[in-house]
């Protein structure tokens, strides 16, 4: 039987970027916040400190700070005639599973995702008409504007220490900048990343192909920074040790140095590390939650922590899995076409090329999380006419090397041997000259990609495994084909050596490394038939729950979530303090 | 064909059968003479009779040090696989946390998918080398009539070559590429990971490509040295702790 603890004003599921910022906003408006992580806690000086963080085996390979999969893991399958099987291994995506979740080993890049995703429906039902869209691709409006998220794009973007250039300064484009983006009230707190040798020699083929390159925006601290709530940055090393490890100099925008610690220090607020939640308790009347059951698991003992407000801020996939596992809202059935929870799940597509020069030196270990050379000319530029294409949705193309780490970063030509003296020889040699040029594109939700309950696998709490279902559909092989003759164009235009070429990705696989771009599952929108969540990411259900991360996007663009996730996580802890908090109840009436 | 000669097979179920005192064979070597030793590839000493193996057993370990020795010659840009312990490597990932399965899940029911769903054999690294060596030596004793360590240089070529392709198929029913996989990316890991996890003696996998290692304060090199060779002399967790 489940220990009952005193009740809280708020309990949060999870310690990263969502449950960071919530944390600290609510107890600073004098709420008692309990946060529930089921990893440890880890600190940049005890554990992200040289020498030891420079460990590619522990950190990249081994996964050290990512999710054990041994203890939950998915199911997956690409159609609904295979059988799921579990992802024994992490592969495609990378969820974290300490204290600061995956936004300790992320790389930073941040953007702001514009109407072209918050308005997709309209826009694209306005431009090319209702019947442009496929029947199966099951894409709505999000229920909230561009112009209503600016501020908390700008808040997430200073909090978080993200270095750019604005390219849509109130509507004044800027030389240097992303000239697609849409207009923003100020620009990046820092100036832009240094660009290694591959964003240079990008940006030459760019611009001589008529396009706009930019340096990527990101939250890797170009110089020393503070941030508004007194959070210090240290400057980027360009150490090439960013994506999958924590950052050693404090100078990635991560909740562990931009907004945790700021919390720790408030007496409203409480951390149990170790914290794995099981399950949201529903009230008897139907329309509240009551608060949460989880297990210690230093010890498997279990304890209920009742709460005034839950806020379910895990990982996306665990997100959905904590409402699927505790019966909240309706899954959702493809066949039928009922139920929402589980609904447009989504991933990205992408196509990449790599160039290999004789006489290059890339040095491709100096290098930051963020260090991309990026065009928009096909993405979030809507003058980019996706009618003779026939596609919904859009991507992105950059290069620019983030790691030179040698057990991962093996760029060699096709043909070459696998081992042996020619094989050493080519490794060394073009360990020096290559460099790729990727492309990441968007992937609309479809009817039949979708997340629900395994009927055959568990996790060590005896739970059933979640499933996922999910492949690219036609929408996706369009951009794909796109991009890929995109980026081989570029490619070719700079006259390598030699070139593999960008191909399209024709089916998802659970290996290898993709992204850690899963969304939806408890999408927003405008009213709950379509919906797991309002606007202000509050339960259509149940009044005092809010979910809040990647699992609310309804479809995913080319872009990396994590800015929309901060934006949206600013903007629900606006409306829970300032409008919840007075009147507790649906935020929008349905 | 030659016959090699007496191999470092045989040299250990001698010691095996010779005790304590051939097993100590190995650490008789003075430590300063070794110090003292020039850092040419051939002149680098049986390194693995000194660490000896945790995991691998006779055959295991001759099947691991005549494959990385294959795939990793001695050469102008290395000494050979086991003269930078990527045997060591391999052994102590598989006596390791790693080799018993941590970060598995391994859980069944058993199925065995499709290629997009990844791994799903029911045995930990560990059991799948193990496994994997038995089948290709089982290989070899039928088309050659001899463990792939006895082999000469065209007949292991000729059996990584089946095996990396696919067209190798063992008579246990484990897939063939699976395990090839599993023994590539070890390797790499040998050869490349920090040395103090056994392998990538001296930094010599990080000094082949120019690779600086644990010391990486690039903020004023990104662009000072860009499109520029930058000297390195890699340095390790080792030598920072």
């Amino acid at each position: 039987m489940a220990t009952k603890l005193k009740e809280v004003d708020v309990v949060v599921v999870g310690l990263g970027w969502t449950g960071g910022i919530l944390s600290k906003e609510l107890a600073e408006a004098g709420l008692k916040v309990v946060a529930l992580e089921r990893g440890a806690m880890r600190t940049p000086a005890n554990d992200y400190s040289l020498p030891n963080i420079r460990d590619e085996l522990r950190y990249a390979v081994h996964k050290d700070l990512m999710m054990d999969v041994a203890r939950d893991t998915l199911t997956v399958r690409n159609n609904p005639s295979q059988e799921a099987l579990p992802m024994r291994r992490l592969g495609s995506f990378l969820p974290g599973e300490v204290v600061g979740g995956a936004a300790v080993h992320w790389s930073g890049h941040t953007w702001r995702w514009t109407d072209m995703e918050l308005r997709i429906r309209s826009m694209y039902e306005e431009r090319y008409g209702k019947k442009f869209i496929p029947g199966d691709m099951t894409i709505q409006d999000w229920g909230v504007t561009y112009a209503e998220l600016e501020p908390y794009y700008d808040r997430f973007e200073y909090t978080a220490a993200v270095s750019g250039k604005a390219g849509n300064l109130g509507g004044q484009i800027r030389a240097g900048g992303n000239p697609f983006e849409a207009p923003r009230k100020r620009d990046y707190p820092l100036p832009p990343l240094t660009q290694n040798l591959a964003g240079v020699l990008f940006a030459e083929a760019a611009s001589k192909a008529g396009y706009h390159p930019f340096p990527r925006p990101t939250a890797n601290a170009s110089q020393a920074y503070t941030n508004p709530d007194g959070a210090h940055f240290g400057a980027c090393q360009y150490c090439g040790y960013c994506q999958k490890y924590g950052c050693e100099a404090n100078a990635k925008g991560s909740p562990h140095v931009a907004v945790i610690p700021l919390v720790m220090r408030n007496p409203n607020f409480e951390l149990r590390t170790h914290s794995w939640v099981t399950t949201v308790n529903k009230d008897s009347d139907g329309r509240r939650v009551t608060g949460v059951t989880y297990t210690n698991v230093l010890n498997g003992e279990e304890f209920e922590q009742p709460a005034g407000i839950v806020l379910l801020c895990a990982y996306a996939l665990n997100n959905v899995h904590l409402m699927l596992l505790s019966g909240l809202g309706q899954p959702y059935d493809p066949v039928a076409q009922t139920g929402v929870i589980g609904k447009n799940y989504c991933y990205q597509t992408g196509a990449g090329a790599t160039l290999f020069f004789e006489n290059r030196r890339f040095n491709p270990f100096m290098a930051g999380g963020g260090t991309n050379t990026t065009i928009d000319d096909f993405n979030v530029n809507w003058d980019f006419d996706r009618g003779p294409h026939g596609f919904v949705g859009a991507y992105n193309v950059s290069a620019g090397h983030n790691s030179g780490a040698p057990i991962e970063y093996r760029p060699l030509p096709r043909g070459t041997p696998q081992w042996g003296t020619a094989w050493k020889k080519a490794r060394a040699k073009w360990y020096q000259g290559a460099m790729g040029i990727g492309s990441s594109g968007s992937v609309m939700a479809n009817r039949y990609n979708w997340l629900d309950l395994d009927p055959t696998y568990r996790n060590a709490f005896g739970q059933p495994l979640m499933r996922m279902t999910f492949d690219y559909k036609e929408n996706e092989q369009k951009i794909g084909a796109h991009a890929a003759k995109i980026v081989n164009d570029l490619a070719r235009s700079m006259n390598p050596t030699h070139l593999t070429e960008a191909t399209v990705r024709a089916s998802w696989t659970v290996v290898p490394y993709q992204s850690t771009h899963n969304t939806g599952g408890t999408i927003m929108g405008t009213n709950p038939r379509d919906s797991a969540v309002n606007r202000y990411l509050q339960s259509w259900d149940y009044h005092n729950l809010f979910t809040v991360g990647a699992n609310v996007f309804p479809h995913n663009s080319s872009y990396n979530p994590t800015g929309p996730v901060g934006a949206l996580t600013y903007w629900a802890a606006d409306a829970i303090k300032n409008r919840y908090l007075k009147n507790p109840g649906p935020l929008v009436q349905a | 064909m030659s016959d090699q000669a007496f191999g470092r097979r045989d040299f250990l179920k001698t010691a095996v059968v010779g005790g304590a005192a051939a097993a100590t064979t190995g650490i008789a070597q003075p430590q300063s003479a070794q110090a003292q030793q020039p850092p040419a590839p051939a002149a680098a000493p049986a390194a693995p009779a000194v660490e000896g193996y945790e995991f691998l057993n006779l055959e295991e370990a001759a099947f691991v040090e005549a494959l990385v020795d294959h795939m990793v010659p001695a050469d102008d840009l290395s000494p050979k696989g086991t003269d930078i312990g990527i045997n060591v490597y391999i052994d102590r990932a598989l006596a390791g946390a790693w080799g018993k399965g941590d970060r598995l899940y391994l859980q069944g029911p058993w199925k065995r998918g499709v290629p997009n769903q990844g791994y799903q054999l029911p045995l930990t690294p560990a059991e799948l080398y193990r496994a994997g060596i038995a089948a290709t030596n089982g290989h070899c004793r039928n088309t050659y009539g001899k463990t792939f360590d006895r082999l000469d240089e065209a007949q292991r070529e000729a059996v990584l070559v089946a095996l990396s392709s696919g067209k190798l198929t063992f008579e246990n029913g484990l897939p063939s590429r699976v395990f090839w996989g599993t023994v590539y990316e070890t390797v790499m890991q040998g050869m490349f990971a920090d040395p103090i996890h056994g392998g990538n003696r001296n930094k010599a996998g990080w000094r082949m490509l120019g690779f600086p290692g644990a010391i990486a304060v690039n903020r004023e090199n990104i662009a000072k040295y860009r499109d520029k060779p930058f000297p390195t002399d890699p340095v390790g967790i080792a030598d920072l702790s």
